[in-house]
C-alpha cells in the first residue's frame, strides 16, 4: 500500500517535470516569455557585470569578480557554513569516542 | 599500508597535485578556477597520502590541530580583507587600480592576462583556498581517526 | 525538443534521486539520493544561464566577447560547496547511527519508539 502510494507520487512528479520541460511555453507565461534553453529573458544585470567588471574590479574572470566582490556576502555565509560543518563533524565524531569509554 | 607500487605512485603524484592546486588558487582571477576548486584539489592530495600510507603513519605527519588552525586563519584573513575597505563599504575592492600590490590597471577587453591585477581578489582567493584545504582535510582526518571506534578491523 | 534535452536530463536526475531517497532502506543509499537531487538542481541552475553561442565569462585569450550569464555560475559554486558540507554532516550521522544500532537499515533504527 505504502509502496503503491509512493510510486504514484513519483510518477506524478516525473510527469509534471517532463511536461514542463518538453513544452515550456505553457509554463504559466502568457506574454511570450518562454523558458527556452539558450535564450534567457532577463540579462540586464549580467550584461552590466560583463561590461563593467573588468574596470571596477580588475579581474579577467567575471565569475571570480562576482563571487568575491559584487556578491561577497554570499561567499561569507558560505565560508561560515563550511566552517560550522567542520566543527559539527568534529563534535559528533568526538562524542562517539567519549561514549565508548 | 598499501603495496610498494601504490606508495611509489603516491610519492610521484603528491607534489604534482600540490603544484596544480596552488596554480589553480593563484590564477583564480585569470583562468577558470578559484579558491574553492584549488582547495578541493589540494585536499585530494591529503586523501591520496592517507590512503597510500595507513592512517597510523600519516597522523604523525599531518596534524589535525594544524589543519584546523589553517582553516581558521583562512576565514579570518577573508573577513579582515573584506573589513579593511569599510570606509566605502564592506567588501569594497580597496586595492584595485591603485598601482600597489595587485593594483595594476587591467586593459579593457580581451588580453593575455596579467597576474598583478584584480586588487583584493587574489588575496581572498588564497584565503578561501587555505580555508577549504583545512576544512576538507580535517574532515578526512576525522573520519579516518574515528572509524576504528566503529569497525574492529580498520586500517 | 532537442533544445530542452537539458531540462529533461534534470528531471530524470532529480527523479532518480527521489527514488533512491524514498525506496531504499540503506542510509548510505539515501545520502547518495540526496546528493543526486543536489546535482540535478545545480545542473538546472547552470543551464538557466546559458546563452546560445556564448563562451565562458573569462576575458583571458577569449575568442569573442559574447558570454554566458556569470551570476548563475557564481551561485552554483556557492551551492556546490554547501552541498559538500551537508554531505559530510549526513555521513557523520551515518557513522554515529552505525555505532549505536549496529546496522544501517532505516527500518531497524527505531529503538526510540519502543
Amino acid at each position: 500500500m505504502r509502496k503503491l502510494l509512493l510510486c504514484t507520487a513519483l510518477i506524478v512528479v516525473l510527469a509534471a517535470f517532463l511536461y514542463v520541460s518538453i513544452n515550456p511555453a505553457d509554463f504559466g507565461y502568457s506574454t511570450g516569455d518562454h523558458l527556452v534553453f539558450g535564450h534567457p529573458r532577463y540579462v540586464d544585470m549580467d550584461d552590466y557585470f560583463i561590461h563593467n567588471g573588468q574596470n571596477q574590479t580588475g579581474a579577467n574572470n567575471i565569475v571570480t569578480s562576482i563571487v568575491f566582490d559584487y556578491r561577497g556576502f554570499d561567499t561569507l555565509g558560505e565560508a561560515s557554513v563550511l566552517f560550522t560543518a567542520v566543527l559539527a563533524v568534529g563534535m559528533v565524531l568526538r562524542a562517539l569516542r567519549r561514549d565508548a569509554k | 599500508m598499501m603495496s610498494k607500487i601504490v606508495r611509489t605512485q603516491a610519492n610521484f603524484l603528491y607534489p604534482l597535485i600540490m603544484i596544480f592546486g596552488f596554480y589553480i588558487v593563484a590564477h583564480g582571477h585569470l583562468t577558470p578556477g578559484g579558491g574553492f576548486q584549488g582547495g578541493a584539489v589540494i585536499a585530494t592530495g591529503v586523501a591520496l597520502i592517507a590512503v597510500a600510507y595507513s592512517y597510523k603513519n600519516v597522523k604523525t605527519w599531518i596534524k589535525k590541530t594544524r589543519l584546523t588552525a589553517t582553516e581558521a586563519i583562512g576565514l579570518l584573513t577573508f573577513i579582515i580583507t573584506a573589513l579593511l575597505g569599510i570606509s566605502r563599504s564592506f567588501f569594497y575592492n580597496w586595492l584595485a587600480n591603485t598601482g600597489l600590490l595587485f593594483g595594476q590597471p587591467v586593459p579593457y577587453g580581451i588580453n593575455p592576462g596579467y597576474l598583478n591585477t584584480a586588487g583584493t581578489l587574489p588575496i581572498m582567493n588564497f584565503a578561501v583556498g587555505i580555508e577549504v584545504l583545512g576544512g576538507l582535510g580535517v574532515i578526512i582526518m576525522y573520519y579516518l581517526h574515528y572509524i576504528k571506534e566503529v569497525s574492529k578491523n580498520a586500517v | 525538443m532537442l533544445f530542452n534535452l537539458v531540462y529533461i536530463t534534470v528531471a530524470i536526475v532529480i527523479i532518480i534521486g527521489f527514488y533512491a531517497a524514498l525506496f531504499k532502506r540503506n542510509l548510505i543509499k539515501i545520502v547518495i539520493g540526496i546528493s543526486l537531487i543536489e546535482s540535478g538542481v545545480n545542473l538546472f541552475l547552470v543551464s538557466l544561464g546559458y546563452r546560445e553561442g556564448g563562451i565562458a565569462p573569462i576575458y583571458t585569450n577569449a575568442p569573442s566577447t559574447y558570454m554566458v550569464l556569470p551570476t548563475p555560475q557564481a551561485l552554483t559554486l556557492t551551492s556546490i560547496v554547501i552541498g559538500v558540507a551537508t554531505t559530510a554532516m549526513l555521513l557523520s550521522f551515518c557513522v554515529v547511527i552505525y555505532r549505536y544500532y549496529g546496522t544501517l537499515d532505516a527500518r531497524k533504527v527505531r529503538r526510540l519508539k519502543e
